[in-house]
């Protein structure tokens, strides 16, 4: 379409405007991709900053959890995968550009829910607007409840309190739930797994309740209801610490490329102005020559 | 003669000392460790570390924890958690509230939804929190309103009770 147009013009206004536009784009893409260098080197040092604190929070985060899950796991209640209600609990965040930190846990809840067997129904409980936007798609019947404003401040035990509220007074009463999360194991890797949470239900069910003293319905209630807020505190740190690690290593790796982009372009203009400078000065020799002779 | 008697007697007493220190020995490893974890969200006092007693304040009254007790569970009430470590050296804390986990392995979990070493309560604060609390009380609108104020009146009270012992 543009050679049609371009057969129009006369000859020199043809490969001049040709040049020309081609240099005024190519200056445009190269102050546009120096602005974007610019601000995905800022997002980098700002999650940077939010990781080195982050960090900081989950070492006593990660002793805390490990204190909450030690007696569910010494317990060794009993979890069958038969019974027909099931409850996930996705965490993610609201903001995006941090890798494949949300995608890798929707994949998984997707992978679940399309693999279950039959008499088995699941329910989602969603964290994080990430989770929401994707899986509302495929199973927006299935999400129970959803909670946003996460990631932007940093978790705090009173978040925790809110989610584990919100899943405790749920109407559906579920027999088994996971609760899928990114384990942290560096800062270039992280892990997506799950961690299982029991209903009042099972616990007062598992062979091994006998062992304990001076149980009471209310204490046990009590207890049940701390052990998951704990567990949902320690989940929401683990994913902070993922995510922001996660963020921190794209945004340097889109600062690189955008940053050898630049250099591509910046050798394609001094070309293309060369080759404009050294055509001007053709047409004005050849010009004169012209007249000389 | 006597040397000979007197060095047999020796051989004796060291036999009858080295039975006595194996059997302590074996005393010593029946009492399973108690593994102790104690810490809030924010920070952790105790990580798995071998103390010799714990005070808890429980719902159903304060209980104190020694290695190998009954395995149970428990929530805690606003009140002060005394570790009496290896060495015995006592600390105390003060926590808001939370839950204990005895295992049968021997191994405590104290977890606290907040908890401060009592040596970091400011008096004036308490002191202030109280009189607030006790307003909020009597002027609270609604039962949840009302709820909370007391909630907040019993743990500034057993702040209170810690700072002065």
């Amino acid at each position: 379409m543009f050679s049609r147009v371009v057969k129009n013009l006369s000859p020199q206004c043809v490969i001049q405007a040709r040049n020309m536009a081609t240099l005024k784009e190519i200056s445009v893409r190269l102050k546009s991709v120096t602005n974007i260098q610019k601000i995905t080197k800022s997002m980098k040092m700002v999650s940077a900053a939010k990781y080195a604190r982050a960090e900081r929070e989950l070492k006593p985060a990660r002793s805390y959890g490990r204190g909450a899950r030690a007696f569910f796991e010494k317990a060794e209640i009993e979890r069958d995968d038969k019974q027909p209600n099931h409850l996930v609990v996705a965490m993610t965040s609201d903001r995006g550009l941090c890798g494949a930190v949300h995608s890798n846990i929707v994949r998984k809840i997707k992978h679940r829910l399309a693999e279950q067997p039959t008499g088995v129904s699941t329910k989602i409980v969603v964290i994080g607007d990430k989770a929401r936007t994707m899986l509302a798609r495929l199973y927006s019947k299935d999400i129970l409840v959803a909670f946003n404003e996460i990631g932007k401040k940093a978790a705090t035990f009173s978040d925790a309190v809110i989610i584990a509220e919100s899943i405790l007074d749920l109407d559906y009463e579920f027999d088994l739930a996971d609760l899928y999360y990114n384990q942290f194991k560096s800062v270039v890797s992280y892990k997506t797994t799950t961690l299982p949470l029991y209903s009042l239900q099972s616990i007062s069910q598992a062979e091994k309740l006998n062992v304990y003293d001076s149980l009471d319905e209310e204490v046990l209630r009590c207890y049940n209801e701390f052990a998951l807020t704990s567990l949902i505190f320690f989940a929401l740190k683990e994913c902070a610490t993922s995510e922001q690690s996660s963020r921190m290593t794209s945004m340097d790796s889109a600062s690189k490329n955008a940053g050898e982009m630049i250099d591509k372009l910046r050798l394609t203009f001094n070309r293309t102005r060369q080759a404009v400078i050294t055509r001007e000065l053709i047409e004005i020799i050849s010009g004169a020559a012209a007249l000389k002779s | 003669m006597a040397l000979f008697r007197s060095v047999r007697n020796i051989a004796c007493l060291t036999r009858q000392c080295s039975r006595i220190t194996a059997v302590n020995h074996q005393q010593r490893k029946g009492v399973a460790d108690m593994a102790f974890t104690f810490g809030c969200p924010g920070e952790v006092f105790y990580n798995e570390a071998k103390v010799k007693q714990v005070d808890v304040p429980a719902l159903s009254g304060s209980f104190g924890i020694l290695p190998e007790h009954v395995p149970s569970l428990a929530v805690l009430k606003p009140g002060v958690v005394t570790v009496f470590q290896e060495d015995g050296s006592s600390s105390k804390f003060f926590v808001s509230s939370g839950s204990v986990t005895i295992n049968d392995d021997s191994s405590v979990q104290v977890l606290a939804e907040e908890a401060v070493p009592v040596d970091r309560l400011d008096p004036q604060a308490v002191r202030e929190g109280l009189a607030k609390a006790q307003q909020d009380v009597n002027t609270g609108s609604t039962e949840r309103a009302k709820a909370e104020a007391q909630i907040a009146l019993e743990c500034y009270e057993n702040m209170a009770k810690a700072l002065e012992h």
